[in-house]
């Protein structure tokens, strides 16, 4: 998967955690939990279905990086090319 | 033959409307099988049947808005024998009170006190009347001594010839039933009933969940996301166990007097993305293992966040925990949700300066909260009851 499959996959299940939030207008550089209002069990949505549809761990420790759109980015990017 | 009736799911509510029937006559159901889904002020609600055997008919129709304790459904024990009458309302209606196969509503209606030669029917019977401009005398009643019951008052409507409703000019408009104002206006009406009624006192306890947090990320640390367990999840265990020897926090407070609840099922406020907030049950909640506990948690969230879940869910938390989660404040002053006699709060865990051993260090801090009902527990007690919660979050393991 290159970055704009993984951006079009990330945008997506953000969309089905928010349903109502319009992510285009979502700053990539912002805190989008935070943006969003994405309680914990929402995040562990989220993680669940990334790990899944991107076939990476996602493991605690690494929850940190995906804290802005862009890091997030950055983060799953490298994890899908170092399965792959 | 049993009847399956508009269920209270909740001291605020009064009415619900049908939205769609997920069994039809001749469907056999077993006991907690879905056979409806109702709409209320909390959303659609999906409502189970504790009656097992064979939908005998339907009563009620899709879109009709019924109170609390109208029948919706007739079920029959299985090999019992159908009932001759043709399905549906308006052959019911027709039928003479005597002959109704339902008894009278659950709860008996208090007559109010009547002046001489005045109609005697029950308070909510002459309110629904009023509302609906029919004149009480022209009502055959069914209750004790003939006093007119809701349940006249709706069959006497089904009866008058339609046309323009009479909504008789008795107060505002009825209250929108869902959407963002129906679920303010039971929020408003539950807590002002609480606070009207309810004499809360409420303590504070800083629980050091160090030990919690590590252990989960241990635990975490080589699980596949869906396997992995939140702080939550330990704080609703922690809680339910510790109540088990603290009876007096655990239970309802009905006509005047205290009832203890055997099963713990602590109710899980979520907050609801576009506002407002629920608090549906976790059935014997002190008897899941953690992983149950985390599934059952994470499901009952995303079906109340998608706008479903069950009526059992929504009718019997014995106390609730309000959890303000990763992102929220420190602590919490909860308003207890009647008829329950206590709630809990958990603050945002942050890392605060701790005394151990004589030194300061730094430890992860979750602030705990409890408001009980002083007319069933005293402070003593609860405060009892907060240290067994921290007590129990300093060895997860054991939870």
């Amino acid at each position: 998967m290159n970055r704009d499959e993984i951006k079009a996959a990330l945008l997506q299940q953000i969309g089905n955690i928010a349903p109502e939030a319009d992510l285009s207008k979502l700053d990539p550089a912002v805190d989008f939990r935070e943006e969003l209002d994405i309680d914990s069990i929402g995040f562990l949505n989220l993680v669940i279905a990334l790990a899944e549809q991107l076939r990476i761990p996602i493991p605690e420790k690494d929850y940190p990086r995906l804290r802005t759109i862009e890091s997030a980015l950055s983060y799953l990017t490298a994890a899908t090319q170092r399965i792959a | 033959m049993g009847l399956f009736r508009m269920p209270s799911l909740g001291a605020d509510m009064e009415a619900g409307t049908l939205v769609e029937w997920l069994k039809k006559p001749g469907d056999k159901v077993a006991s907690g099988d879905i056979l409806a889904v109702v709409e209320t002020q909390k959303g659609a609600i999906e409502i189970e049947t504790f009656e097992a055997g064979v939908v005998d008919r339907l009563m009620t129709e899709v879109g009709q808005t019924v109170p609390v304790g109208t029948p919706l459904a007739m079920i029959r024990a299985e090999g019992e024998k159908a009932m001759a009458q043709p399905p549906l309302s308006p052959a019911l209606a027709q039928m003479p009170p005597a002959a109704r196969p339902w008894p009278a509503p659950p709860r008996p209606p208090v007559l109010a006190a009547l002046p001489g030669g005045e109609i005697k029917a029950s308070p909510a019977a002459r309110k629904f009347a009023a509302e609906h401009g029919l004149d009480l005398s022209g009502i055959e009643g069914s209750g004790p001594e003939g006093a007119v019951v809701f349940v006249d008052v709706e069959v006497a409507l089904r009866r008058a010839p339609p046309g323009p409703a009479p909504r008789a000019a008795v107060g505002p408009e009825p209250q929108k039933l869902s959407g963002p104002e129906g679920m303010r206006a039971a929020i408003a009406a539950a807590m002002a009933r609480s606070k009207r009624e309810i004499p809360h006192y409420y303590l504070g306890h800083a629980a050091d969940i160090t030990a919690s947090l590590d252990w989960l990320a241990a635990r975490n640390a080589d699980r596949a996301p869906a396997d992995r367990l939140l702080f939550g999840a330990l704080l609703l265990k922690a809680a339910a166990a510790a109540l088990r020897q603290f009876p007096e926090f655990n239970g309802f407070y009905r006509d005047g007097r205290f009832e203890p609840s055997k099963s713990i099922h602590v109710g899980m406020a979520l907050a609801l993305r576009g506002g407002g907030l629920i608090a549906p049950a976790i059935h014997d909640t002190d008897q899941l293992p953690l992983d149950r506990l985390m599934a059952q948690m994470r499901d009952l969230a995303n079906r109340v966040r998608a706008g479903r879940f069950r009526s059992s869910e929504m009718a019997d938390p014995t106390v609730t925990l309000t959890s303000l989660g990763e992102r929220g404040a420190d602590w919490v002053i909860p308003v207890i949700y009647p008829p329950q006699v206590a709630i809990l709060g958990a603050g945002t865990p942050t890392a605060e300066p701790w005394v151990v051993e004589g030194g300061v260090v730094p430890r992860q801090i979750c602030h705990l909260t409890l408001a009980a009902d002083h007319r069933v527990s005293d402070g003593h007690r609860g405060a009892l009851l907060l240290r067994a919660i921290a007590d129990l979050l300093r060895a997860p393991e054991q939870l």
